[in-house]
């Protein structure tokens, strides 16, 4: 008797372990494949999965093999017009390996790259190994300050609006069963007796039957004064307040757009906000975006105008940051969201300017903000606003500021912004 | 006729499956079909996909490479490129095979025939598998070596035991015994023995290496006589017995490796035998079934799809050939043999005088217990089939410019292309003739490895890879030395 066995149901990721490790032994050339794709194209399309390919020598098992050359006699199907001794060319490309080998000829043509799809998630911890947000944990699991109500069964105590009805009728009832039980005992025992005495006697006016009724009627009052409900009945629906750790964040882009920022330079920034975006989505179920754009005023626009639209004129930065901090103030408050900035410059400014935008971050946004990102893309000397920037790095540890010069400058400055913190 | 027709629909259930198998093996048994118990497991796509990665094994250790197979397949599945086996069966007692779900009735008596009854009984009567596997302790010793594989690296690392993985399966292919008979694996004796081997084989290993010095030895002929004295072709059971540095429980891996090689080594020299006896059957058996009126003309014509589309063989300047179709070589050899049997004419009189007007099923079974791919092709090829394939063998000699047909299927020429044929299949000329030759172990240690090289051809360059493999394995250096057809010996790597 055959056995027939569904295994359908069985786990299908058997195959799960060895991917893994797949993944984990190959992983520098992924990561090398993960960056290559990054810079290949758009990045804000980078939000999917990735089809990688690693060169098949590196992934390759070595076996001892016969190589190409010697002398191999091999057997086709099909011959059309051979006789024996005919002489032909030996064919090229194409098919085979040139000996006209039966089992080389698929693998002649050449896959030399081992192409397989790389999951999102897959993907992006590549992208994002050992990068964290900073204080990200911190604030998350010990500063939540944020509370929810959340259903904790029923309770008696509570305010009118809470009562749960049913569950205070249940009660109720069970209550008024048990108190008028005995009662209820008696004047059965009586009724009966009632019953037996009525055709014992035919007196109306019999004191025992007189009695027997008083005691009848004095049980049935003493049942219907147990209350319907009480006090005691009352069960209310508990709630109790859950910490909830704040799962939002905001993320202010700040970029000036005086002349002298140019469409490279926009764009070596634009890769940069991504890249920010990317890393906070990862850690964040909501995160709104602000773009402020600045050269002598500054504006809130869309992404659109943000990154396409183009100013002339002089540089004022503090406006940008007076309008971030009024943004904050308005529409983001500290205790449900988790604010990030990210600033984008060639370093220009206005000189009187410098000394006010050290000021106001430092007296009224860094006490905000859980992270100030601060590029300048340029590859001349810093000016004035670098040298105030300094002053707040130094005074706050979570400012941080680089200088990127070229797109291949990006990655680094990325990672070592956001590297793990150690302590 | 028409109720005896077991189903209609192209959707099968539970209780159909257990009907066509126990018909279709009410039939086996009338032809004499000699089978394993059979356990039928139905699977999805997915599973399909795992079990590929795992060489078809139901449970296998963990390794990196695995996953890097489940990729591949995974992406040309996903792609399009490749459809899955309807099927994969497992040497195993009872004979397990797995079903995948979304085939159809007519598809899934197909591969029960094919699988249950087909490959069943060739893994039971084919000598190969009877001499090299235990089809009855497979699982059990594949259950062993995945705890043993995962308990080390427990203990040892992941690291440490894939890096000794990776170097093992380098040398897969050389971890066979192609001549002697290997003892059976049970599990119990396997874990009493493993056991004991880790105690004792680290003594025996420090016997061999030992340093101290004999004085009253000539050292003159010592000295020139060989260890191993004579060359030893199954490196990995040198090395599990030889190597001076690994620990027991590397041993131990070495071990597992080779055993496992062993297992898969009678597959890897019958796949011409195994599908084309499998294919066989199935036609064989689900015609019958449908002269006996249990199928419909519908499930015979989506039948006969299937099947010649499996002995399809594309000619040699197609675009969709790849060598060989061992499906259609078996399934005409076998087919062939049976009109041998039953319908000879002269030319068959002349070249199988035994066969001709003999019991086919006798005949069949005879060729199916007795022969490799090998021998089979160089004893059952028919000028017929040669014909009907239109065979011809190419030489292609690297001191030649061009290519010579060197004879087609004519007269003159089916001897030369059977045995042309038949060597192909000869793992023995496939595969390099590498063994070890020499371990200097009064000197520096290092062992020599000896490639024969037959008719020029060369080692491929993955030779110094697998030779670092061999150096992890080894701990000391190794030497790679090819020795040419007229008896030259030459040093061709070295490591490190």
């Amino acid at each position: 008797m055959p056995t027939l066995i569904d295994r359908r149901l069985d786990g299908k990721n058997k195959s799960a372990v060895n991917r893994q490790r797949f993944i984990r032994r190959f992983k520098n050339q992924l990561k090398k494949a993960v960056n290559e794709a990054m810079n290949g194209r758009s990045i804000t399309d980078m939000d999917s999965g990735e089809k990688v390919s690693i060169p098949t020598r590196d992934i390759s098992e070595p076996i001892f093999s016969h190589g190409q050359g010697g002398k191999r006699e091999v057997v086709h199907p099909g011959n059309k017009e051979f006789v024996k001794g005919d002489r032909v060319a030996r064919p090229r490309g194409g098919r085979g390996s040139g000996s006209g080998g039966g089992q080389a000829s698929n693998s002649g043509s050449g896959e030399d790259e081992f192409v397989f799809q790389l999951s999102r998630e897959e993907f992006l911890e590549l992208f994002f190994e050992d990068l964290e947000l900073p204080n990200l944990v911190k604030t998350q699991l010990a500063k939540a300050n944020e509370f929810k109500a959340v259903r904790a069964g029923v309770s008696t105590a509570g305010i009118p609006p809470n009562i749960d009805v049913v569950r205070s009728l249940k009660s109720a009832l069970a209550r008024r069963i048990a108190l008028s039980a005995p009662y209820a005992s008696r004047l059965r025992g009586k009724q009966e007796e009632l019953r037996k005495l009525l055709e014992e006697v035919e007196d109306e006016d019999d004191p025992r039957l007189v009695a027997l009724r008083e005691e009848i009627t004095h049980l049935q009052a003493r049942m219907r004064a147990v209350p319907f409900i009480d006090t005691i009945d009352l069960r209310y629906a508990n709630r109790v307040l859950q910490p909830q750790p704040t799962t939002q964040a905001v993320m202010f882009c700040l970029m000036d757009v005086s002349g002298s920022m140019d469409k490279t330079r926009k764009d070596l920034a634009k890769r940069f906000f991504t890249l920010l975006y990317l890393f906070l989505q990862r850690n964040y179920e909501r995160i709104d975006v602000v773009f402020i754009r600045h050269h002598t005023v500054a504006k809130e626009v869309d992404e659109e105008e943000f990154f396409y639209s183009r100013e002339t004129g002089g540089t004022v930065v503090s406006s940008a940051l007076i309008m971030m901090r009024d943004i904050i103030r308005d529409r983001y408050p500290v205790s449900s969201w988790n604010i990030y900035a990210a600033q984008a410059s060639d370093g220009d400014n206005w000189h009187h300017d410098s000394p006010s935008c050290r000021d106001i971050l430092m007296n009224q946004i860094m006490n905000l903000v859980r992270y100030f990102a601060y590029i300048e893309i340029t590859p001349d000397r810093h000016q004035s606003l670098w040298e105030v920037y300094e002053e707040v790095k130094k005074a706050h540890p979570q400012f941080a500021m680089r200088q990127i010069d070229g797109p291949a400058d990006i990655y680094p400055v990325f990672r070592d912004l956001f590297k793990r913190r150690t302590a | 006729m028409t109720h005896r027709v077991i189903s209609e629909s192209s959707e099968w259930t539970f209780p159909l499956l257990e009907r066509y198998e126990k018909i279709i093996g009410g039939i086996a048994a009338d032809y004499g079909l000699d089978t394993y118990a059979n356990q039928i497991e139905i699977i999805t796509a997915e599973q399909m996909m795992d079990a590929y990665s795992s060489v078809g094994m139901p449970i296998g250790y963990n390794h990196w490479s695995y996953g890097k197979q489940f990729l591949q397949v995974e992406q040309n599945y996903k792609r399009g490129q490749m459809g899955l086996a309807y099927e994969i069966v497992i040497n195993s007692d009872p004979c397990i095979a797995y079903l995948m779900e979304e085939n159809t009735t007519a598809m899934q008596a197909l591969v029960i025939a094919h699988a249950s009854y087909g490959h069943n009984s060739f893994f039971k009567g084919n000598y190969l598998f009877r001499t090299w596997t235990s089809a009855d302790a497979i699982i059990d010793y594949l259950v062993f070596a995945r705890n043993y594989v995962a308990e080390c690296e427990e203990r040892y690392g992941q690291e440490a035991v894939e890096l000794l993985m990776d170097s093992c399966h380098a040398l897969m292919n050389y971890g066979v015994d192609r001549y002697k008979r290997p003892s059976p694996l049970s599990i119990d004796e396997e874990q009493r023995r493993q056991r004991e081997r880790e105690e004792y084989l680290q003594f025996q290993i420090n016997d061999l290496w030992r340093t101290v010095p004999t004085k009253d030895n000539p050292p003159t002929l010592e000295s020139q006589r060989r260890f191993p004295t004579e060359p030893q072709e199954n490196l990995l059971y040198f090395i599990e017995k030889n190597a001076p540095l690994l620990e027991p429980w590397q041993r131990e891996i070495v071990r597992i490796v080779r055993k496992l090689a062993q297992y898969f080594y009678p597959q890897r020299q019958t796949q011409v035998m195994n599908e084309g006896w499998a294919t066989f059957w199935h036609y064989t058996l689900l015609n019958e079934l449908y002269d006996q009126g249990y199928v419909t003309d519908g499930f015979m014509i989506e039948f006969l799809q299937s099947h010649t589309s499996v002995v399809f063989q594309p000619t040699f300047d197609s675009p969709y050939y790849s060598g060989i179709n061992p499906y259609a070589l078996g399934f005409s050899m076998m087919s062939d043999i049976r009109r041998i049997c039953e319908h000879p004419d002269n030319e068959d009189r002349y070249w199988f005088p035994d066969m001709a007007g003999s019991d086919w099923k006798q005949t069949l079974d005879f060729a199916m217990r007795n022969f490799k791919d090998e021998s089979f092709i160089a004893q059952f090829l028919s000028p017929k089939v040669i014909r009907d394939f239109k065979l011809f063998t190419v030489l292609d000699d690297d001191t030649d410019e061009k290519l010579e047909i060197s004879a087609i299927h004519d007269e003159s020429g089916y001897r030369k292309v059977r045995q042309a044929l038949a060597d192909q299949y000869n793992l023995g000329s496939r595969e390099p003739n590498i063994q070890v030759y020499n371990v200097d172990y009064r000197g520096d240690r290092s062992l020599t490895l000896q490639h024969a090289i037959y008719n020029r051809k060369p080692l491929s360059d993955s030779a110094s890879e697998v030779l670092k493999h061999l150096h992890r394995l080894w701990g000391f250096t190794v030497r790679l030395e090819t020795l040419d057809e007229q008896g030259h010996r030459e040093l061709v790597a070295e490591c490190p």
